[in-house]
């Protein structure tokens, strides 16, 4: 767990934003998978093409997404906007976890560089500089070349999604809506550092499924990530 | 001069910006929560940490409602990402998988 040595600050360099396109491209695919679901699902709700390339674009966070679809309404009160909201804020709540855990990072820059790329995290975007950083990669060119390809793309594959929503009839029978828990379980491969390590993942995952057990809506996501990263703080790595 | 469907309209872009606001103030509030908090050893350890318990937490509860189609799905993928290092065909493994178990009348 050594940081590589660093004599001057961070930098934010044209070299580190093309590693982080580089780094990002083998797996799009997975999320751009992910991406086309949620365009053709919003095609079967009955969302405007509008509506949906709006939502991609700023709500930006897929799970919630195709969450705030399963739900959509006909009807827009007040109530019901707001309740989408709060469904919305308790499956994201996670990202504030992502974005937290990338301040000690992020903390040297202004706000006009660093609140742009808090905005574009992603899971994938973060978990690539989770392992980018624990390499010893230091640069910021390499979050923001793989946030901006991200978003890019996955506002991009809404598209032929959404055309794609008008002959797909049932997702499911393509395997479309297992690509999430598919991809995430995948990304685990990589984070593998020993069983020791892996305990506090058990704990979360236990959390999360007790927590889901006992309490409806998406209160597991949050509990359960906390849970294991509490625990991770109470066990002490091993002496290196 | 407003129809229904110009009132559902606007209805729409209203949620999805409730939606947007909701979640910009996720990705800024964790941030900013953490800039009041001092990087000791623990919390570090605590980041460490963070990365699989989400993924974990994301996963399991899916998993267990999914039934034996996800489970094999997520499973097939895992063993193809450990055997290829490879997120696409990784998830290409995982669909397929789902695709077929479901064209052989398997539910879930």
């Amino acid at each position: 767990m050594t940081q590589s040595d660093t004599h001057h600050p961070p930098q934010f360099t044209a070299a580190g934003f093309a590693e982080g396109v580089r780094v990002t491209l083998p797996a799009l695919p997975g999320i751009l998978a992910f991406g086309v679901a949620f365009g053709t699902i919003a095609a079967q709700k009955g969302l405007s093409f509008g509506e949906a390339m709006a939502m991609t674009t700023f709500v930006y966070a897929g799970m919630s997404q195709l969450i705030a679809l399963q739900s959509w309404p006909g009807e827009f009160t007040l109530t019901v906007i707001l309740s989408l909201a709060l469904v919305t804020a308790t499956v994201n709540l996670r990202l504030s976890l992502l974005t937290a855990s990338l301040q000690p990072w992020f903390a040297p820059l202004p706000a006009w560089k660093s609140w742009p790329m808090l905005f574009l995290t992603t899971d994938l975007g973060w978990l690539l500089a989770m392992r980018y950083r624990d390499q010893g990669g230091t640069d910021y060119g390499f979050y923001a070349g793989s946030a901006i390809l991200v978003w890019i793309a996955w506002g991009a594959v809404c598209i032929p999604g959404y055309l794609l929503g008008a002959w797909v009839s049932a997702p499911e029978r393509f395997g479309l809506d297992v690509v999430m828990p598919v991809f995430f379980a995948a990304m685990l491969v990589p984070m593998w550092k020993g069983s020791r390590r892996a305990i506090p993942w058990l704990i979360g995952g236990g959390v999360a499924l007790l927590v889901d057990w006992l309490v409806p809506g998406w209160w597991y996501l949050v509990t359960g990530a906390l849970a294991g990263s509490i625990a991770g703080g109470f066990i002490h790595d091993q002496p290196e | 001069m407003t129809s229904p469907s110009d009132v559902a309209d606007y209805g729409a872009y209203a949620a999805i910006a409730a939606m947007a606001v909701a979640t910009v103030l996720m990705r800024l509030g964790g941030y900013w929560l953490m800039s009041q908090v001092k990087l000791t050893a623990r919390v570090q350890r605590m980041l460490d940490a963070l990365p699989g318990s989400v993924v974990l937490a994301s996963v399991l509860p899916v998993v267990a409602k999914g039934g034996p189609v996800v489970m094999l799905a997520v499973v097939g993928a895992m063993l193809m990402m450990i055997a290829r290092r490879n997120d696409f065909l990784a998830v290409a493994t995982g669909m397929g998988i789902a695709a077929l178990a479901r064209g052989f009348g398997i539910g879930g």
